[in-house]
């Protein structure tokens, strides 16, 4: 069992990282585009805009306090 | 989309992550012991030699849109971990990458360990140290090649750059016999992170089914238009440490002596 948390911790780790929020946006937004195409809207730019907000909300959670 | 971009960026990816090993390697082969260090490092060789030939031909069966929406989604979340980090060092909220001081830390810890042999090892510590190093670094290097590879049916175009980068950082790593510390190393990781999370994201939505203008051609913007996002965020960030670096600051002597305050000019409180 411990090892199989250590396998999943490494796996987490390793793609997710630092913030998983940054994870949770991009599923979001994934799952957001599939739901407007489904629905005849072709959200091609729904997921580029999503990341990369993602990301400054990140880099804003990660610095805050340090200046 | 041609195969020069994916060679490039497998290329650029890998080397990097190769540049990383062999400094782990060359810690544990010039600190400690070469011939343990050697086998650490081909038992890693052998597991990731594993993970391709499993891995690989499986992902050559699952149809290109699933695999696309999958792979699409890992590559944009690893992606955005890579620009993240390359974002905060760009902007000095990170330490800098510095194979250099990488490689004094780990020839001082390699150098206060003590010996032990177990089997057929006889340095555990150079072998274990060489063995996660290789491994560690060759899984990014794997996982780049696969998913970049899978994405685009072109396993073996991925693994032409894969391949080229960790020989050519092998050969200057055997000539040098030091951490190659000249590489520009977090420029690299800059457009990698950038490579990975445009690509990423083209192939998640087309996998969720979004039809990108222009198709492949989309790229051509999607690219640059990362690369500025993460520029300007860079810019901000900077700019945001030079301001509170630069804020005046005076210190007030209360009346009284009861102490000293920091008095904040007009408008700088929050």
């Amino acid at each position: 069992m411990r090892r199989l948390r250590a396998f999943g911790a490494f796996w987490y780790d390793f793609v997710i990282g630092d913030d998983w929020r940054g994870a949770a946006v991009v599923a979001a937004a994934i799952a957001a585009t599939a739901a407007l195409v489904a629905a005849g809207v072709n959200a091609w730019w729904l997921l580029p805009v999503s990341a990369l907000a993602a990301l400054g909300w990140s880099l804003r959670r990660a610095t805050a306090g340090k200046n | 989309m041609t195969e020069l971009p994916l060679v490039l960026t497998v290329f650029v990816a890998c080397a990097v992550e190769a540049v990383e090993a062999l400094t782990i390697v060359l810690a544990a082969g010039l600190t400690r012991e070469w011939r343990s260090t050697f086998q650490g490092m081909s038992v890693a060789l052998v597991v990731l030699a594993a993970v391709i030939a499993i891995v690989g031909p499986a992902l050559t069966l699952i149809p290109l849109q699933p695999l696309r929406l999958v792979v699409g989604a890992l590559l944009a979340v690893f992606g955005l971990q890579w620009l993240r980090k390359a974002v905060l060092r760009a902007s000095g909220y990170k330490e800098l990458h510095d194979e250099t001081g990488i490689y004094a830390r780990q020839v001082a810890a390699a150098e206060a360990a003590g010996a032990s042999r177990r089997g057929w090892v006889h340095d555990w510590y150079a072998f274990t140290l060489s063995f996660k190093g290789v491994l560690l670094e060759g899984l990014e290097v794997v996982f780049i090649a696969l998913t970049f590879g899978a994405s685009q049916h072109s396993i073996g175009w991925a693994a032409v750059g894969a391949v080229a980068a960790v020989v050519v950082v092998a050969a200057v790593g055997i000539a040098v016999r030091a951490p190659l510390a000249r590489v520009p190393e977090n420029g690299m990781k800059f457009a990698v992170g950038v490579m990975l999370t445009s690509f990423g994201v083209f192939w998640a939505a087309e996998g969720a089914g979004a039809a990108w203008p222009g198709n492949d051609a989309a790229l051509l913007v999607i690219v640059p238009a990362t690369l500025l996002a993460a520029l300007g965020y860079v810019t901000l960030l900077r700019r945001a440490r030079q301001g509170a670096a630069a804020a005046p600051v005076a210190v007030a002597v209360a009346p009284g002596g009861a102490g000293q305050r920091p008095v904040r000019p007009e408008g700088e409180g929050r």
